[in-house]
């Protein structure tokens, strides 16, 4: 047998996600949809916040939502009751939302009629991390009752999001929370990362969240503008 | 596990750049790895056993190289490793990095052919 030659490769392994990622991106800024994707542990709080968000966005803008999970429908029938457009993802055994399963799921959907459109990931803080599916902005939850070491055991999700939403803040005095600690390990991993803070049950920090959402989104229409 | 989606990622990758070629059955496949990549080395390891079966790309092994993590340091002005990870701490001068400057790769390199 002869002696194997070596074939040079220059290729990103999720080269595939990437590039339908990227048409993604293209497609909603074009008719001027803001996605907004949501990343945590399972129970850290996306669906309340979600609920949260819709039902106040829903006033004034078009809203809806893709939420994905293992096996079951609940966080989409919970979403629902908002009154928003709300579709299922169920994946199955696979632990993250991926590009494609966005394209599909969009399927039938005239996107150009949204103002904003949310996306709940399947809650892990692993897998979701390495797979763009699209969106402009990427938010990573973290509640005040799962340990400030989080970005230290995670810190790939912290880097590919955009920002650090602090959730479930009117627990943090029961469980003796450590605001501080858990900022500065946001920050060690990634310098500079913007954190809000919020609780979906007392409504505390809400307004601040859509605030940044809103401004955002006028900053995109704006620079489409130009 | 997303080890699989990656590992089946790269298979569908190599097979198309096996395509281009125009004879070869793949030995080995190179593969760059970031310590940051959030992937973990030996679930991809194991992973890429399983699928490659029923592949061309059987019984193929796959050379995993780690890049460790660099950044650029605000303060030292130019590119430097960290230390303890995954704090993005400057190893010469303990300031905090600006931005990533490697350490998230997550890339096929080569692929060795026999024909
Ligand atoms: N006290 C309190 N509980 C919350 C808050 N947000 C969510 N929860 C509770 O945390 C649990 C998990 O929330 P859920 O939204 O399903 O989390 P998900 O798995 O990230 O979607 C539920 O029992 C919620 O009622 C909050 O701001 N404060
Ligand atoms: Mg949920
Ligand atoms: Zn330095």
């Amino acid at each position: 047998m002869n002696e194997p030659r070596m074939v040079e490769v220059r290729r990103k392994v999720l080269k595939e996600n990437d590039l339908l990622a990227h048409r993604l991106r293209d497609r909603f800024q074009s008719v001027g949809t803001r996605v907004v994707s949501l990343v945590s542990s399972p129970g850290s709080g996306k669906t309340t916040l979600l609920e949260r968000l819709l039902t106040d966005l829903r006033r004034e803008y078009r809203v809806a939502a893709l939420v994905g999970d293992l096996a079951t429908e609940n966080d989409a029938a919970r979403l629902a009751r908002s009154g928003a457009p709300v579709k299922q993802i169920t994946t199955g055994t696979v632990c993250h939302l991926d590009a494609g399963m966005v394209e599909r799921a969009l399927e039938g959907w005239a996107v150009e009629d949204l103002d904003y459109l949310f996306i709940e990931n399947v809650g892990n803080l692993v897998c979701p991390s390495s797979f763009d599916l699209g969106e402009d902005l990427r938010l990573v939850l973290v509640s005040t009752t799962e340990g400030e070491d989080k970005p230290l055991k995670y810190p790939t999700i912290f880097n590919t999001a955009d920002v650090a939403l602090i959730t479930k803040l009117d627990l943090a005095e029961a469980v003796g929370f450590d605001l501080e600690l858990l900022i500065r390990n946001i920050h060690g991993v990634r310098p500079g990362m913007p954190i809000l803070q919020v609780s979906a049950r007392t409504g505390e920090g809400i307004e601040g969240l859509e605030h940044l959402l809103i401004s955002n989104h006028t900053e995109s229409k704006l620079a489409q503008v130009q | 596990m997303h080890e699989l989606s990656i590992a089946l990622n790269i298979v569908d990758g190599v097979l198309e750049e096996l395509d281009r070629q125009k004879s070869g059955h793949v030995e080995a496949v190179h593969l760059r790895l970031g310590r940051l990549s959030g992937v973990d080395k030996d679930a991809l390891s194991f992973s890429y056993g399983v699928a490659c079966e029923g592949t061309p790309l059987a019984n193929s092994r796959l050379l995993i190289e780690d890049v460790e993590v660099a950044i650029f340091c605000p303060v030292c002005g130019v590119e430097r490793p960290t230390r303890s990870f995954p704090v993005l701490i400057c190893a010469n001068c303990g300031a905090l990095g600006e931005r990533v400057l490697r350490g998230e790769e997550l890339e096929i390199t080569a692929m060795e052919l026999v024909t």
